[in-house]
């Protein structure tokens, strides 16, 4: 029955994966394992979309499903059950700047592949990234922007962490389409990249998880 | 116009012309995405240029002089009056001053402005929807606009002019009133806009920018659904997405040729959106999206124009479906598409224009800026078809480094 919600679920339908899952919770099965199976299913589409098979509307579907699956699973879970994650990346589109796609697409490949992602949002002043940074203690920073003038808010983030004395305890990494090598030395970030498969990179080789 | 000036325009032009037609010009032509980068260069806030149209027009007219391209973009189309945008207490961008800081460019703000369970509504009559939905939406000035009778309920002709009484309640009347109040905000700007384009045709400078179509599909992601919701709609109600496409394309096509044909001016500009690599698949891309771009290319060839098409993103994957359409009639202006495969593969069908980073402008050296300009030159300008470009608008590049990069175009690409 699992196999069969991984199945429905990464090949992105919809109503047959709804299905399974109220099946199985009316069987009594364990919601917890429910959820196992969408994160499985869930790889696979992230696989998928690193083979450009899939693509951004295949993955925002796929999280539209899991968004019902989840709204039926969750009354059923006990408080406290957590899953593992591999690390924290502390994410968000940089100040000035309103685009959530990227930024989106980047949460959603890091959460399929384990990361414990804080998502700060759009339009995110440096202060922000720093007040999570020291909450949470994570590693990796992650900051999107689209716009030619959020290079600048990426600068000014990279150094309001330099400020409060965070920089030698994360990894900083800039993504969107115009960034480049030419803007990761400007901003002062570890390492750029244009797709959301680079964050995901970037996240294993500074948090392992490969 | 002087004759010197109208030759230099007609030199300016045909440079263009030239290599849209696949020919060879005289030298390289260059093309300016300049968009709002006249407020950086000549020093003015781009709040200043939401609220004072003759700044902006000086503003503009240095930055032509200066630079002297052989084209450049019609700076006013993107700005909407400060005031105006005001006076609507319009929720659709956020502009200089309004929710972003003084100097950022204005920011739309992507949103569902339409449910999927009112496509039935927007079909049948989008007229109406547009009066008593959208626009009490997006503006919410405009929101006692909700409390109108369908307009349709008119055809019941005397009958019901009793409905007219809708029309006497305050609110209502306030809100007509905040709709001139925008027009009247945008009459000042358009009167500086024509004037601006006269004399600067005058000067002996040709602009694209006047006329522009979306893409079907753009226009009901952006406008009305949002990507995430236009992008549900690809699974959940295809059928839907589709007609509405199909219903939508003449309103969009009629406008970019009037607009063209009213302003005198042959480039219609097409900016896409969402059908870049990454944003659709191939098949989404040839169920939702080529069809109407290639309707809205072929349909603008057809009325005498050229189409300029701003390939947003990245279009590797999608270069094979251009060579369908026409040899050079239109231009591609790419942003990052990888500017020597797409000449290889539609290099002797399509114009290209590109594809300058604009990182380098903004934090490169005059030195780099020179190299890549030479490089782009070496590979992909030799036998003509091909107009030098920013990958995306110059907003916020270096003033200096963009005087350099176009000087050295001007130098370095003279064909011999």
């Amino acid at each position: 029955m699992s196999g069969e919600l991984v199945k429905a679920l990464s090949e992105l339908q919809e109503e047959k994966a709804l299905n399974v899952v109220r099946e199985l919770l009316a069987a009594g099965e364990d919601p917890l394992k429910i959820m196992d199976a969408c994160g499985q299913a869930m790889e696979i589409v992230g696989k998928k979309f690193e083979d450009g098979v899939y693509f951004v509307p295949d993955l925002i579907f796929a999280g539209e499903i899991l968004k019902g699956i989840s709204a039926e699973v969750k009354p059923h879970i006990a408080e406290g059950a957590e899953q593992k994650r591999l690390g924290q990346v502390v994410l968000g589109t940089v100040a000035g700047d309103i685009h959530d796609i990227g930024k989106d697409v980047v949460h959603f490949m890091l959460d399929s592949n384990g990361f414990e992602v804080h998502d700060l949002g759009i339009d995110v002043p440096a202060e922000k990234f720093v007040e999570k940074i020291k909450e949470t203690g994570a590693k990796v920073v992650a900051m999107s922007g689209l716009l030619t003038m959020a290079f600048d808010s990426m600068k000014q983030t990279v150094d309001a962490i330099k400020e409060a004395g965070l920089r030698d305890q994360v990894k900083i990494m800039i993504g969107g389409s115009q960034v480049d090598e030419e803007v990761r030395v400007y901003t002062g970030a570890d390492a750029y990249g244009n797709d959301a498969m680079s964050a995901v990179n970037y996240a294993k080789q500074w948090l392992g998880g490969e | 116009m002087t004759a010197t000036a109208q030759e230099a325009y007609q030199q300016r032009l045909n440079r263009i012309l030239d290599a849209v037609a696949l020919k060879v010009p005289d030298r390289v032509p260059v093309l300016l995405l300049n968009h709002f980068f006249a407020a950086k260069y000549a020093n003015i806030t781009l709040k200043e240029a939401y609220h004072d149209p003759e700044k902006w027009y000086q503003a503009n007219k240095k930055m032509v002089l200066d630079l002297d391209p052989d084209l450049y973009q019609a700076p006013w189309m993107l700005i909407n009056p400060a005031k105006a945008m005001e006076a609507l207490d319009f929720k659709q961008i956020k502009w200089p001053g309004h929710g972003i800081p003084d100097n950022h460019s204005f920011q739309f703000v992507e949103a569902e402005y339409m449910k999927p369970e009112e496509y039935e509504a927007l079909l049948d009559d989008p007229s109406d929807f547009v009066m008593r939905t959208y626009l009490p939406r997006i503006c919410g000035a405009l929101e006692p606009f909700k409390t109108l009778p369908p307009l349709q309920s008119f055809l019941n002709g005397y009958i019901v002019f009793g409905l007219t009484a809708a029309f006497a309640q305050p609110e209502v009347i306030a809100a007509f009133e905040c709709l001139a109040k925008a027009g009247r905000e945008y009459m000042k700007y358009q009167e500086k806009e024509q004037q601006f384009y006269k004399e600067m045709t005058e000067l002996g400078y040709p602009h694209w920018g006047v006329a522009a179509g979306l893409v079907a599909f753009d226009l009901i992601s952006d406008m009305l659904r949002g990507m995430r919701g236009s992008m549900l709609d690809m699974y959940r109600n295809p059928d839907k997405l589709l007609e509405a496409e199909e219903k939508f394309y003449p309103m969009i096509i009629q406008s970019a040729i009037l607009a063209s044909k009213m302003n005198n001016n042959r480039f219609v500009f097409m900016p896409l959106h969402r059908g870049a690599d990454g944003f659709m698949s191939n098949e989404q891309f040839e169920k939702f999206y080529w069809p109407y771009l290639k309707r809205l290319i072929l349909d603008t060839i057809d009325a005498g124009l050229i189409p300029f098409v701003f390939f947003e993103g990245g279009y590797n994957e999608r270069l094979e479906y251009l060579k369908e359409l026409p040899k050079g009639k239109l231009i591609a202006q790419l942003d990052t598409t990888d500017i020597v495969k797409a000449k290889k593969v539609i290099g002797d069908t399509i114009c290209i224009a590109g594809n300058m980073p604009v990182s380098l402008l903004q934090t490169g050296t005059p030195e780099k800026v020179k190299d890549y300009a030479k490089w782009m030159i070496d590979e992909v300008a030799g036998d003509g078809g091909f107009i030098m470009s920013s990958r995306g608008v110059l907003d916020e590049a270096d003033p200096e480094l963009v005087k350099v990069w176009i000087d050295f175009t001007k130098e370095y690409g003279v064909y011999k």
